[in-house]
C-alpha cells in the first residue's frame, strides 16, 4: 500500500475483504512510518473496525518487491491483494513492472484489483478456469467459497482447448465437418471433467449459484481474459502459473497474456 | 460405403454435362492462350501449353470444384517483364522455380499471399497490370507495332494512335487495323445480344472463327493472299509433332542472378494472388456450394506450372472468367477442366495449321478487353466512394506498378496504407502494442440457440486479419456468427471488404453473418466498407450509417416501422424502470418504432455505477407502453437481476402451474396477489412456450431486454416479434 490518491479506495476494498472472508488485514507499507501516516490509517478503517475488522500494519524499507514477498512469507499472509493501473483515457488496465514481478513470484494467492472503489461494487459473475490441470480442482473450489463469501451469483467455468488439439486444419467441408466432430467430442469430454470437479465441492456452496461451463476453442490463458470481459464478469479466477523462465516472458502465454491486459479483477489461485 | 457408391453414381452421371462445358471453355481458353502468350512475348503455343497442362494436373490432384486453370490475365504483366529481362530460356526456368516455390507455400500453407496484403492495394496493382496489357496490345490491335521504353508511355500513346489510324494507307495495315477493331466490336456487343444460337459459341471463339473464314475467302473465293499483311498474322505454330522436340533446356546459369529470383518471386506472388481472388470468386458462383480447399489448389497449381514450365508453357493459375463460363455451360465438377485440357489438345493435333491464319489484331483485341476489365474503372469509382484514402492508396499502388514493378508496388502499397492507417488514428501505438497479441475470442455460445460469438479487440486491419479469418473459417457457413468490434479501435477497409464477402457467403449457405459494435465507430463515407474508427468522447455518432443500421432501416421498412438512427439524450421514460435505477442513460439511438401498436426497439448505451464509469453498456431493448395499468413484477431466468430488486422491496413470488413456470423463471414482485392474477394461464403459457428475455413491469409500461449487448438484427425481429405477441396476449386478457 502506498499514499498514493487511491489510499481510501484500496483500504475500503481491502477491509471489505476482510470482513467478508473473515480475515485478518496486513497492510504493507514500503518505507518508513510517521505518527501522521498510522493516524490517518486509523481514521480511515474506524468504520470498519467497528464492524470488526482486525489490522497489523507492517513497514519496512527497501526495494519493494523484495520487502513485499518477504513480509508474505513472515507473517503468512494467504492472500495478497495488488492495484493495476490504468492505461491513458482508455478503459484498459496493466499491472505495473513491481506488482508484476511480485505476482510471478508470490508464494500465496494475488488478487489483481482493476478498479478499488470507495462504495462497494457487488461482485455478481465470477469466471474462473476449469483446465486440465492439478491445481484446477482447488481453484474451482476456492473459487466457490469466494462466491459464497461475496454472494456472487453466477459461476462460468471456462475451459480454454488448444486448437492444437483439433490437429485438423479446415481447408474445405470434409475438413471441416470433420474438426466439427472432434470438436463436440473435445467438448464433451472437458464438460464431464469439470462436471465431475463440480459434483465433488460441498453442496451448501453450491446452492444459490447458477453454474455454467463455456468451452472455448483458442489462445490458452488468452481466450478466458477476453471472454471475461466480453460477459463482463466481476472476477476471474485462475490457476497459479507454474515456474516462468526467460522465454516464458519473450513470448508470453497462460496468466502472462492477462496481466498485460486485466479484463476486471482477477484472483491467482496458488 | 453407400454414400461413396452415391457419389461416384452422380459423377458419372454429371460427365456428359462436363464433357459440354469443358468443350465451351475450350473454345474461349484456345484464343486466350494464344493471346495470352503472345502479349507476354512467348511463342502463342506457350499459352495453350499451361492450359493443357494446368487442366490435366488441376483437375487430378487440386482441391477445388468448379474452377478451370491456365495462363493468367494478370501473369501477363509480369512474364512481360521477366521474358524481356532473363530472355526466354531463363524465364522458363524462372516459371519452373515459381511453381516449386508455390508447392513449397503450400506446404507452409502460406499460400494465401493475398491475405496479407491490403484489397485496395491488390486492386491498384490489379489495375496496373490491366493497364499494362491494355496499353501494350492496343497499338497491334490498331495494326500499328510500337516499341517504346515504359509501361506509361504505352498509355499516354494511344490517342495518337487512334489518331493514327485515319492516316493509313498501306492496305494490310488497314485492313489489319479493321480486324482489330471489329474484333473488339464483337466482343462488346457479344454480351447484348441474347440469341441462343449465337451463344452456344463464346465471342473469343466467334472472333477466331470469322478470321479464319475470311481467310479462307480471300483465298478460295476472291483467289488473293489474305488482305491482312502478312506480318500482322499468328505465326510460329508448329505442328504438334515438332513442339515434343522444342522442349526448353533445363539451365542453371541464371541461379546466381538476384534479377531472376525476384522475377520468380513476382510470379509466384501474382499467381497465387489471382488463384485465390479467383477461387473465392468462383466459390460463390458453385451451385453446390463447396468450399474450395485452396491449400490443395495451390500445390497443385504450382506442380501444374512447374511441369507447364518444362514443356515450354506458363504459369498456371485459376482463372475467374473461363471458370464462370464453366459454371454457366453446366460444369460442376472438377472433370470439366480435365475435358477442356483434352478438347485444346485435339483442336491443336488437328486443326494447328489454320490457327495460323488468325489475324494478330483481332486476338489482341480480345487483349485489349481482358485488359480493360481488369482496370476496370469502375473500380476506381468503387474507392472514391469508400474514401480519399482507398483512391490515394490505389493511385499510388497503381502508379509506383506501372513505373518500378510489381513487387516494389505492392511493397509500396503496403506501407503507405499502413502510414495512412497510423495517420488517421493518430496514433501508433495502438498498432505497435498490440501487433502481437492474439486479439481475437471466438466461441460458441453454450446458452440459447448456440451461435458462435466473436469479439475482436484493439484493431483489426489487413496486418492481423488473418487470425480472424482463422476463426471464421472454421465455421460451418451454415450456422450464425455474430462478430462484435465494440471494443476495437480501429477497423480497416480490408476487413470490412473480406467480412461483407463472409457475409454474403454465409446468407447463401443458409447461415446467418451479422457484424456489431460499429456504430459508435466513426467512418468518413458512407459506404459499408470504409475504414472504421472508435473516437472516445467526441462526436460519438457519425451521419454515415453502418451496415446493421441500414439493415434496421430495410427491416423497419419491410414492417412499416418508423426509423430513426439519431441519438436522443432524453430517455426519461427509462428512468422509472429499477433496472436503470444504478444506471446512467447516456443515449438511447437507433429507435424503431411500431406504427400500430406502442412498441418501441432501440440501442440504449448506460453506464453502471456513478461518478467514474465502471463500464459503458449498449444494449438493444424493447419498451412498451400499455393502455391498462399492469402490476410492478420483474421475470427473468438466471436470477440475474434478483439482487437488484430484493434491495427495491421485491419479494419472490411462486405461481404454481401445471408446467414448470416457477422452476425456469424468477418472479419478484411488490404485491404478490395482483402479480398472481395477473400471471393467469394464457399469460404463463405465453412464457412457457417462447423464447426467453428479461421483463420488467413499472406498472404503466415493459422493459423488454435479450443479452447486455447490441442484438443482431436477427435477434432485434425475435425481440420485436416477441414483444408484439406479449401485447396482443396482454391486450387480449385486458378485453
Amino acid at each position: 500500500m502506498a499514499f498514493s490518491p487511491n489510499l481510501k479506495a484500496n483500504l475500503y476494498e481491502g477491509a471489505r475483504l476482510a470482513l467478508f472472508l473473515k480475515a485478518k488485514l496486513v497492510l504493507i507499507h514500503v518505507g518508513t512510518m510517521s505518527d501522521e501516516k498510522t493516524k490517518l490509517l486509523h481514521e480511515l478503517l474506524q468504520g470498519h473496525q467497528a464492524e470488526g475488522l482486525e489490522y497489523r500494519i507492517y513497514c519496512q524499507d527497501g526495494d519493494p518487491v523484495e520487502v513485499i514477498l518477504s513480509t508474505v512469507s513472515e507473517a503468512r499472509i494467504d492472500l495478497l491483494i495488488l492495484g493495476a493501473l490504468q492505461r491513458e483515457n482508455f478503459l484498459k488496465y496493466y499491472l505495473g513492472s513491481i506488482a508484476r514481478q511480485i505476482t510471478r513470484r508470490a508464494s500465496c494467492s494475488v488478487l489483481l484489483l482493476v478498479k478499488p472503489s470507495v462504495e462497494r461494487v457487488p461482485c455478481e459473475h465470477i469466471v474462473v478456469n476449469g483446465l486440465a490441470d492439478p491445481k484446477t480442482e482447488q481453484t474451482i473450489a476456492t473459487a466457490f467459497s469466494v462466491a459464497k463469501s461475496l454472494s456472487a451469483y453466477k459461476i462460468t467455468i471456462v475451459e480454454e482447448i488448444k486448437p492444437q488439439e483439433v490437429a485438423i486444419s479446415v481447408d474445405d467441408d470434409r475438413s471441416l465437418r470433420r474438426s466439427q466432430i472432434i470438436k463436440e467430442r473435445l467438448k464433451h469430454r472437458e464438460e464431464s471433467r469439470v462436471k465431475q470437479i463440480i459434483s465433488n465441492i460441498p453442496d451448501d456452496l453450491k446452492d444459490d449459484i447458477m453454474v455454467h461451463s463455456q468451452s472455448i476453442f483458442g489462445k490458452r490463458g488468452y481466450s478466458i481474459g477476453h471472454y471475461a470481459q466480453v460477459v463482463r464478469a466481476d472476477l476471474l479466477v485462475m490457476n497459479a502459473p507454474r515456474k516462468m523462465t526467460f522465454w516464458d516472458r519473450l513470448f508470453p502465454h497462460d496468466i502472462e497474456h492477462i496481466l498485460g491486459e486485466l479484463p476486471t479483477d482477477v484472483l491467482i489461485v496458488q | 460405403m453407400s454414400q461413396r457408391t452415391n457419389k461416384l453414381k452422380e459423377a458419372i452421371k454429371a460427365v456428359p454435362a462436363n464433357i459440354f462445358s469443358g468443350f465451351v471453355v475450350s473454345l474461349i481458353a484456345l484464343p486466350l492462350g494464344l493471346g495470352l502468350a503472345m502479349a507476354s512475348d512467348a511463342p502463342p503455343m506457350a499459352g495453350v501449353i499451361s492450359a493443357i497442362v494446368g487442366g490435366v494436373v488441376v483437375s487430378v490432384f487440386g482441391g477445388s470444384h468448379v474452377t478451370i486453370a491456365g495462363p493468367g490475365n494478370g501473369l501477363v504483366g509480369v512474364l512481360l517483364v521477366a521474358i524481356s529481362t532473363l530472355g526466354l530460356q531463363d524465364a522458363y526456368m524462372a516459371i519452373i522455380c515459381s511453381g516449386i516455390l508455390l508447392v513449397i507455400l503450400g506446404y507452409l500453407r502460406l499460400g494465401k499471399l493475398a491475405d496479407f496484403f491490403p484489397s485496395t492495394a491488390i486492386q491498384g496493382m490489379l489495375a496496373a497490370i490491366g493497364l499494362i496489357i491494355l496499353g501494350k496490345q492496343f497499338h497491334i490491335m490498331l495494326g500499328n507495332r510500337l516499341s517504346l521504353e515504359n509501361n506509361l508511355d504505352y498509355i499516354f500513346a494511344m490517342p495518337e494512335a487512334i489518331v493514327n489510324v485515319f492516316y493509313y494507307s498501306d492496305v494490310g495495315a488497314i485492313s489489319a487495323g479493321l480486324s482489330g477493331i471489329l474484333s473488339l466490336a464483337i466482343l462488346i456487343i457479344y454480351p447484348k445480344l441474347r440469341n441462343r444460337y449465337l451463344q452456344l459459341v463464346p465471342a473469343p471463339m466467334w472472333i477466331v472463327l470469322i478470321s479464319i473464314a475470311f481467310s479462307y475467302y480471300c483465298e478460295l473465293v476472291l483467289k488473293t493472299p489474305n488482305l491482312i499483311a502478312e506480318d500482322y498474322m499468328i505465326r510460329g505454330i508448329p505442328p504438334i509433332e515438332q513442339l515434343m522436340n522444342d522442349l526448353p533446356d533445363i539451365r542453371f546459369t541464371a541461379f546466381s542472378d538476384w534479377l531472376f529470383w525476384s522475377q520468380v518471386l513476382a510470379l509466384a506472388l501474382i499467381s497465387s494472388v489471382e488463384s485465390l481472388l479467383s477461387i473465392k470468386a468462383v466459390d460463390q458462383l458453385d451451385p453446390s456450394k463447396r468450399r474450395s480447399n485452396f491449400t490443395k489448389d495451390i500445390k497443385a497449381l504450382g506442380l501444374a506450372t512447374a511441369v507447364s514450365g518444362f514443356l515450354g508453357g506458363l504459369n498456371v493459375v485459376t482463372v475467374i472468367a473461363r471458370s464462370s463460363v464453366n459454371v454457366n455451360s453446366g460444369g460442376s465438377n472438377r472433370s470439366s477442366n480435365f475435358f477442356h485440357a483434352i478438347f485444346l489438345l485435339i483442336f491443336i493435333v488437328l486443326f494447328s495449321s489454320q490457327l495460323e491464319r488468325i489475324p494478330l489484331p483481332a486476338l489482341m483485341a480480345i487483349l485489349v478487353f481482358t485488359g480493360y476489365k481488369l482496370a476496370a474503372p469502375k473500380n476506381m469509382l468503387k474507392m472514391v466512394s469508400i474514401g480519399k484514402e482507398q483512391l490515394l492508396i490505389y493511385f499510388i499502388t497503381l502508379l509506383s506498378t506501372l513505373q518500378i514493378g510489381l513487387v516494389a508496388g505492392i511493397i509500396i502499397g503496403t506501407t503507405s496504407t499502413f502510414i495512412i492507417h497510423v495517420v488517421s488514428t493518430r496514433s501508433i501505438l495502438v498498432f505497435t502494442r498490440n501487433f502481437l497479441k492474439p486479439n481475437v475470442l471466438m466461441f460458441q455460445e453454450s446458452e440459447g440457440n448456440g451461435q458462435y460469438f466473436v469479439s475482436v479487440k484493439h484493431f483489426c486491419t489487413f496486418v492481423n486479419f488473418f487470425r480472424l479469418k482463422g476463426k471464421l473459417d472454421n465455421v460451418p457457413e451454415t450456422e450464425t456468427i455474430v462478430l462484435d468490434f465494440s471494443l476495437c479501435e480501429f477497423v480497416d477497409h480490408t476487413v470490412m471488404d473480406s467480412l461483407s464477402a463472409y457475409q454474403e457467403l454465409f446468407e447463401k449457405r443458409g447461415g446467418h453473418f451479422e457484424v456489431i459494435g460499429l456504430d459508435t465507430h466513426a467512418a468518413d463515407s458512407s459506404h459499408p466498407f470504409a475504414i472504421r474508427k472508435l473516437v472516445p468522447f467526441s462526436g460519438l455518432l457519425s451521419q454515415h450509417l453502418t451496415k446493421r443500421q441500414m439493415a434496421l432501416e430495410t427491416l423497419s421498412k419491410d414492417y412499416d416501422f418508423q426509423y430513426n438512427p439519431k441519438k436522443v439524450d432524453r430517455a426519461a421514460f427509462l428512468e422509472s424502470f429499477i433496472f436503470f435505477r444504478s444506471k446512467k442513460v447516456n443515449y438511447i439511438h437507433n429507435l424503431v418504432k411500431s406504427k400500430q401498436e406502442p412498441i418501441t426497439a432501440f440501442d440504449v448505451n448506460f453506464s453502471e455505477g456513478e461518478f467514474i464509469a465502471k463500464e459503458v453498456v449498449n444494449t438493444t431493448m424493447v419498451h412498451i407502453n400499455l393502455k391498462h395499468a399492469l402490476p410492478i413484477f420483474t421475470l427473468d431466468k438466471e436470477g440475474f437481476l434478483q439482487r437488484l430488486y430484493g434491495v427495491a422491496g421485491f419479494t419472490n413470488i411462486s405461481i404454481s402451474s401445471p408446467g414448470d413456470f416457477s422452476k425456469r423463471f424468477y418472479l419478484l414482485g411488490e404485491k404478490p396477489h395482483e402479480v398472481r392474477a395477473f400471471f393467469n394461464k394464457t399469460i404463463i403459457h405465453f412464457f412457457e412456450s417462447n423464447p426467453y428475455f428479461h421483463i420488467e413491469s413499472n406498472g404503466k409500461s415493459l422493459l423488454i431486454f435479450g443479452k447486455e449487448r447490441s442484438a443482431s438484427i436477427h435477434e432485434i425481429t425475435r425481440l420485436i416479434d416477441f414483444s408484439s405477441r406479449l401485447f396482443q396476449v396482454i391486450e387480449n386478457d385486458h378485453s
